[in-house]
């Protein structure tokens, strides 16, 4: 079976067993709606200027997918490859890039459904009424630039135990996110973190994302620096996956 | 005609502790072999190695004369996932699918379903499943992609005997139909069951590989526990006999505990609480001499 088909395979059965654990699938779909009443719609300044409700949103959007990407895929594999059935995977005549995208195409698919309430919400309370292609734009450009992320969960995945992988996610996801200008906008960073920031592959998500919801446009260096990181990460992803020999006790 | 699993001096560390080391072994296509060895013998490592999950520290291994790593070197290869490993939301139908996925030809589920008595199980979810059940199941996937070869790790530990039955015959037939199988176990009589050919491992080496027959012969031993006679008189008695004592009480594991007892009578030895039992295969190990190992053995 072709390495696509079977990519379509792995995301079925991924999502299959993700849905049969109903609070898992809820918890997903609620906590970045959740986390945005609590954390920007109380803010009357925001919510209340178009751009920067727009550019609120589009960043929770990009919080929502980075965090399914760390959590999801860096938890679910470590948790995986701890148990006996991913060995057993492993000795199928299947491509390891297929298991690899299967996983991180399921994640998409329950971020992607995550983000609709979260829309809905900011178009109902915010000023935030981008233009129609704008929108569609941006919802598209937050599930490509998610990639990085979803690879630095198979990073982390797949060299740490399941407990490793939890403090390891926490770390990396606090650091990205703030580094990345999600918390605080990059306008109020200090003129290094600002440079240091823009090489982060979170804070290039954002400026994407952020420039097509706003339709103020995408910065190149962003586009250039997201690239890059997606071709280093995926190669680096594939790398340890295939050399992977399963969990190791000392 | 290449073999379908071809071994030659595969060695396998973890760290300072060898697994394997340097095994030699060919399975040809139809074979069906009986890897013999207690727990820790490296059996496991041996199939992992086979199934391309783990890389040899020194040697070759070959699967259908390509590297086990690659993928397409196991399209004819059918493998068990340990029982308890099935994703417990998932239904067995729906594991059956997931696995038949990956093959280009897969065995037809239906005929999977008959042979293996899954009917009543296709619509529950794994983690609701018996542990026989979960088995039966385990030992099926092996089967999905309509093999030529399928690796059976301990296929039945934990079964009871109608089930275990139910088992071995559905192997056998796959056998018969031309299947080549490997099976590992420590228990003899499921070697004895299902293999034609037995290699027995044991500290990570090949002790010997021969027919079950042969095998057999040189592994079987009975343990003779006794008080009121003195290990130097057993000794003299079958001088192969392999002896603890503990609190006065005797324990000698023999090839020919029959031998042994008529003789004991025959001398007059004022033997007490006599009692006989089939050797358990670790017993029975410490008594088997590897050719040039004379360490091992009667102590």
């Amino acid at each position: 079976m072709s390495t696509f088909a079977l990519t379509a395979v792995h995301t079925k059965y991924n999502l299959l067993e993700t849905v049969r654990v109903p609070i898992a699938i809820i918890g997903s779909i609620v906590f970045p709606t959740l986390a945005f009443c609590l954390f920007v719609l109380p803010q009357r300044a925001v919510t209340e200027n178009a751009e920067f409700a727009t550019a609120a949103v589009s960043s929770m959007v990009v919080f929502a997918f980075m965090s399914a990407g760390l959590f999801s895929v860096g938890l679910d594999l470590a948790d995986q490859r701890s148990k006996p059935w991913a060995p057993y995977l492993r000795t199928l005549p299947g491509s390891t890039v297929a298991r690899i995208s299967g996983l991180m195409l399921a994640t998409l698919v329950i971020a992607t459904v995550a983000m609709v309430p979260l829309l809905i919400v900011g178009g109902l309370f915010t000023q935030a009424h981008p233009a129609l292609p704008n929108l569609l734009a941006a919802i598209g450009l937050v599930i490509a630039t998610a990639v990085p992320s979803l690879l630095i969960g198979v990073l982390i995945g797949t060299t740490a135990g399941p407990k490793a992988a939890i403090a390891i996610t926490q770390v990396a996801m606090f650091l990205l996110a703030f580094g990345g200008g999600l918390f605080l906008p990059p306008m109020l960073f200090p003129a290094w973190l600002d440079t240091a920031s823009s090489f982060l592959p979170i804070r290039q998500a954002r400026e994407i994302v952020v420039g097509a919801a706003t339709g103020t446009g995408i910065p190149l260096w962003a586009v250039l620096g997201i690239l890059a990181w997606t071709v280093v990460l995926g190669v680096l992803a594939v790398w340890l996956f295939r050399r992977d020999e399963g969990r190791r006790y000392r | 005609m290449t073999a379908l699993i071809h071994a030659r001096d595969l060695t396998k560390r973890y760290g300072d502790t060898v697994a394997l080391q340097d095994v030699s072994i060919d399975i040809h296509a139809g074979e069906c072999v009986g890897l013999l060895g207690p727990n820790g013998a490296g059996k496991t490592t041996f199939l992992s190695l086979v199934e391309g999950l783990r890389m040899p520290s020194a040697g070759v291994v070959r699967l259908f004369g390509g590297d086990p790593r690659d993928a397409a070197s196991r399209t004819r290869l059918g493998s068990t996932p340990q029982a308890t490993a099935l994703p417990e939301a998932l239904k067995v139908r729906e594991v059956l699918e997931y696995v038949a996925a990956h093959y280009p030809a897969p065995t037809p589920r239906d005929r999977i379903v008959e042979e293996f008595g899954l009917d009543a199980l296709l619509a529950k979810q794994c983690g609701a499943l018996s542990g026989g059940q979960q088995r039966r199941v385990a030992v099926a996937l092996a089967f999905v992609g309509d093999p030529a070869l399928v690796l059976l790790d301990e296929p039945t530990t934990g079964l009871d005997v109608d089930a275990r039955r139910a088992l071995w015959d559905a192997v056998r037939a796959r056998h018969a139909a031309g299947c080549a199988v490997v099976v590992t176990s420590h228990h003899l009589e499921e070697i004895e069951q299902l293999a034609q050919r037995v290699v027995v491992i044991d500290g990570g080496v090949v002790r010997a590989d021969g027919s079950l027959a042969a095998i057999v012969a040189s592994v079987a031993r009975r343990r003779v526990t006794l008080t009121g006679v003195g290990p130097d008189e057993i000794l003299a008695l079958d001088p192969t006999a392999s002896l603890t004592v503990a609190d006065g009480t005797v324990t000698a594991v023999v090839g020919d505990s029959d031998a042994l007892v008529r003789a004991l009578v025959t001398r007059g030895c004022a033997f007490s609480d006599l009692s006989v039992r089939g050797a358990t295969l670790e017993e029975a190990f410490l008594t088997l001499v590897a050719p040039g190992d004379s360490t091992k053995g009667a102590a």
